[in-house]
């Protein structure tokens, strides 16, 4: 049987606020345990949580870039469970009334274009850890996380394969760091998702029973325990079993998912609207504002990057994938005045190469796009050849230098004098008369060989145009 | 000495008749010669006392003045005091101290006042008696025998008796005016939103809201005047200016219209309270007030409403009680489960339980609609016949509660008749409207009391009103016996 496959993702993104969503309390990463949480986010007796202005402004932001209703009022509402690192036994959430409704996204996949709908994101609130080593047997709890103000992002189940739902996941993950509000770190844990996966039978209408694949922390991750769930439901359903609706874990090491919890023992999490908490109210004015506030969106910098630099879809993509790459992309452009393809080459390759090999981030690069844009000049007017840019594009990694220095200090200049280039010609081609016979005598591969053999005499500073402008005549005799 | 109102207190303090030390010495010893009896305190901070009374003398020496400067006062154990137990009368709480203190504390130790402890109420201030503390019951000073009222009892209990001159309460459904009614004192539940919640121990989010018992309403006014204003630190607190409270005391009532809701005048209302009612709506009449019947069709629903609205908030609110953090943990549990179970069970009072449960099944999935949905609906109808009747009437006047004062354990066993004695008072806190409770007669030698209901943000016309009537009765200068 042939079997169609149905995804819907659920995106956690951590918003990027100073402060936590219902507290003063700062939510920078990696503090000591516990000295990041205050008498809000411990959940002591009588506090009271205070909305933070910056969250609902990121929400709306996404929102607004989404294309999405934003709801003139929305409600925070108590999902209700205990776990000793929910320090209220309940998570403040929105629940029937989230701020952000209906919006939509489109993605490439497979070389199609496909619209993915969005139904909603709302905000929460995140919990604390519970760390379960380092206790002799009991548990300990870190409060710092608590209160971090989520994003929670629901898909409809509108992906049919484990390609679609990764290239979704980035498309949301290249857009919030576009706007600023999430940074987007997956090991850290401020970007992740929940999988629900189902299969049927294909050209069936309705959707099989779904298993909800919790806490993926990365495209991979997401790629491999779809894939392996895929595989588990269609086992089980064409060796006569059901797949039964439940909660799964992934477990990466052994590239299985397992069961958490099953719909039966599924909490009943109440939800009520939390009264101590006015419903949100979102002025038409205060969309006015962030809409006139929000950045060019990946989309539309892909396009006018097609347009503006004659560009391929595929570079264009691959450029605008995240703001700082774009930008980054742009500056070399105008440093040099143009040869947008060129420029596009070396972000796309020696750049992209370098920053991978290091594990860095654009931001990071020793060489910023004012540098290469430096450098390329240099090969636009012919000064360097592109082989001898990349060596000195290796020097300007290790030192951070200016190419003009490198060239001038280490003496790459080009050289372009035929006279100079004549002379060298001769010296070759009198040391190899062996090669010489051959290439006469019809074996004109041998062409590379005389070219290498000066290229090496002016260890790669001849200009190869003039070089085999002057060899060839000289070979024919 | 301890015979005195705030303003006679202030006054004195003022002309250095005696000093804050010399009156705060004067009710401590008050109380350490009665609390015994009335069991009003669970807390008496002497140190803490004494050492705010000084500061207040040198505060006094330096010629400030401000109406609470050196009065000494105390808190119901519900507000977070910093370094000072809050127990919010529960043993879940016994070894609870806050790191901070709750905005009301904050309000009254920046005016001045002496806190001389934390006063005993019911368990999270689930109860109209009193009975369901962790710290034993309060008697009530005019019947020992009687409860006080709850939950705010040990607060109207220490003032009816002079222990302090006035203390802050609070009022979920009832739990200010109710024993201040029982106890023969001025208790006023201001509008919701006007005094902050914050370190206010939860019981019920949307209906909790601070005020004052007093013997007066003079008093009332410069304590709320005090207590009222927008705080941050409370979304649900609201940005409306503080009036002036004192100086309108005197206003005249002249034209004042003043509605019954025959609902409230029924024949299930007892013939004495009746009579003490009516006898004091001819004195509001005598000031000049005018007098109609009106109507609050859906009144009789607030029980219901209220049971289902506050204890599904309560279930939630009292989730973070849960051995982890801080307050009582059960001895060795052997599983996250256990730890849960038996921390809280063994913590929680039962009436404190039955809250929890009720408010659970009222939001679990399948009765959701059907009891907290449909309460909210009914709770709008409710606010929607108080908004009708102040389009007519400028105030509503009507009894506090269905008796006064009842026995000791009367009502401990029958839950719903419990729940009915705050049928009078349930209904303001559905609406988040102001009222005041105040002392009307006495019927078998315990108190009587009636309240005053107003629109929004008409706190100042209510004490204005209470005021008038106190000028021209004496019910509030009443002491029980024993306590000359």
């Amino acid at each position: 049987m042939q079997w169609e496959t149905v995804i819907g993702l659920e995106i956690h993104a951590q918003l990027a606020t100073k402060s936590k969503i219902f507290s003063g309390a700062s939510t920078a990463y990696g503090a000591i345990a516990n000295t990041q949480a205050c008498a809000v986010d411990l959940g002591l007796p009588g506090v009271l949580p205070v909305l933070n202005q910056e969250a609902v402004h990121m929400a709306v932001k996404f929102g607004l870039a989404i294309d999405a209703e934003i709801a003139p009022v929305s409600v925070f509402a108590r999902k209700n469970y205990f776990y000793p690192d929910l320090p209220k036994g309940y998570q403040i959430s929105q629940f029937e009334l989230p701020v952000v409704g209906c919006g939509h996204l489109d993605i490439v996949a497979n070389d199609q274009v496909k619209r993915v709908a969005i139904t909603r994101a709302h905000l929460e609130e995140d919990a604390g850890k519970s760390l379960h080593e380092d206790f002799q047997g009991l548990s300990g709890i870190d409060l710092n996380r608590a209160g971090t103000p989520l994003l929670e992002i629901v898909s409809e189940p509108d992906m049919r394969s484990a390609e679609e739902a990764v290239a979704y996941m980035r498309k949301i993950h290249s857009l919030v760091r576009y706007l600023e509000i999430c940074d987007g770190n997956m090991q850290e844990g401020s970007f992740r998702c929940d999988a629900n996966v189902s299969v049927r039978p294909k050209g069936q209408k309705e959707f099989g029973t779904r298993a909800e694949i919790k806490n993926l922390n990365s495209f991979r991750f997401v790629e491999k325990a779809i894939n392996h769930e895929v595989d588990r439901q269609i086992d089980l359903l064409e060796s006569g079993g059901t797949v039964v609706q439940e909660t799964r874990l992934y477990d990466s090491n052994s590239d299985q998912t397992r069961p958490m919890r099953s719909k039966e023992e599924s909490n009943d999490y109440r939800y009520f609207p939390d009264p101590d908490l006015l419903p949100l109210e979102i002025e038409p004015g205060f969309l006015v504002e962030v809409r006139d506030q929000l950045p060019e969106l990946p989309d539309q910098k892909c396009d006018r990057f097609i347009q503006q630099y004659a560009l391929t879809d595929d570079d264009a993509s691959v450029l605008t994938a995240t703001r700082e790459m774009a930008d980054y992309y742009e500056l070399t452009v105008s440093t040099l005045g143009g040869e947008a393809k060129l420029c596009a080459n070396w972000v796309m390759g020696d750049l992209a190469g370098a920053l991978n090999k290091m594990n860095l981030d654009v931001k990071q690069s020793p060489i910023d796009g004012l540098l290469l844009g430096g450098l390329l000049k240099r090969i636009v007017d012919k000064t360097i050849s592109g082989k001898i840019a990349k060596q000195v594009f290796d020097e300007m990694w290790q030192t951070g230098a200016a190419a003009d220095k490198i060239i001038e200090d280490k003496g790459l200049k080009q050289i372009t004098d035929s006279g100079a280039i004549e002379q060298i010609i001769d010296r070759i081609i009198a040391d190899n008369p062996v090669q010489l016979e051959q290439y006469r005598s019809g074996k004109d591969k041998l062409l590379g060989y005389f070219v290498g053999q000066v290229m090496k005499a002016t260890q790669g500073k001849a200009n190869p145009g003039e070089v085999n402008k002057l060899l060839i005549p000289k070979l024919k005799g | 000495m301890y015979n005195k109102t705030i303003a006679e207190i202030s006054a004195g303090l003022q002309k250095r008749d005696f000093s804050s030390e010399e009156i705060t010495q004067a009710y401590l010893s008050r109380i350490k010669q009665h609390d015994e009896q009335l069991n009003c305190f669970i807390s008496i901070t002497e140190e803490f006392a004494l050492a705010a009374a000084k500061n207040a003398d040198q505060r006094l020496a330096k010629g400030e003045s401000g109406g609470l400067i050196g009065v000494p006062i105390a808190h119901k154990d519900i507000f977070c005091t910093r370094d000072v137990k809050t127990s919010c009368a529960s043993k879940m709480l016994d070894n609870f101290y806050a790191p901070y203190d709750a905005t009301v504390v904050e309000q009254m130790n920046q005016a001045g006042c002496v806190m001389l402890g934390k006063l005993n109420m019911d368990e999270f201030a689930m109860g109209s008696s009193n009975e369901t503390s962790f710290y034993g019951p309060v008697r009530n000073p005019w019947d020992q025998g009687c409860v006080p009222g709850g939950s705010s009892g040990g607060s109207a209990a220490a003032v009816s008796a002079r222990l302090i001159p006035a203390a802050t309460g609070t009022d979920t459904g009832g739990s200010i005016r109710q024993p201040a009614a029982f106890c023969g004192v001025t208790g006023l539940k201001p509008t919701y939103g006007r005094v902050s919640r914050y370190g206010m121990i939860a019981f019920a989010s949307s209906l909790d809201q601070g005020g004052p018992l007093t013997r007066t309403a003079q008093d009332a006014a410069i304590m709320l005047q005090a207590m009222a204003g927008f705080d941050t630190r409370d979304s649900t607190s609201v940005d409306h200016p503080v009036d002036d409270y004192v100086s309108t005391l005197n206003r005249s009532l002249d034209g004042l219209k003043i509605g019954l809701p025959k609902e409230y005048f029924d024949d299930r209302l007892d013939t004495d309270i009746r009579r003490c009612v009516d006898e004091a709506i001819h004195e509001f009449t005598k000031l000049g007030a005018h007098v109609r019947e009106v109507s609050l069709p859906n009144i009789n629903l607030s029980v219901p409403v209220y049971y289902v609205v506050a204890s599904a908030e309560c279930s939630a609110n009292l989730s973070r009680f849960d051995g982890v953090r801080y307050g009582y943990r059960c001895e060795n549990p052997f599983d996250l489960d256990d730890l849960y179970s038996r921390s809280r069970g063994e913590a929680f009072g039962a009436e404190v339980k039955r809250r929890i449960l009720m408010g659970t099944y009222a939001l679990s999935t399948g009765y959701y609609d059907a009891y907290y949905l449909k309460a909210q609906k009914v709770r709008r109808l409710i606010s929607e016949d108080f908004r009708q009747v102040f389009a007519d009437v400028d105030i509503l006047a009507a009894p506090t509660a269905p008796s006064t004062a009842f026995p000791i354990g009367a009502k401990t066993n029958d839950p719903i008749s419990m729940y009915l004695s705050d049928i009078y008072t349930i209904a303001v806190n559905l609406a988040g409207i102001p009222a005041v409770s105040l002392p009307v007669g006495c019927v078998n030698n315990k108190p009587v009391g009636m309240q005053l209901i107003g629109n929004f943000f008409s706190e100042e016309r209510l004490l204005n009103a209470a005021h008038q009537y106190q000028s021209v009765t004496d019910w509030h200068m009443r002491l029980p016996q024993g306590f000359e």
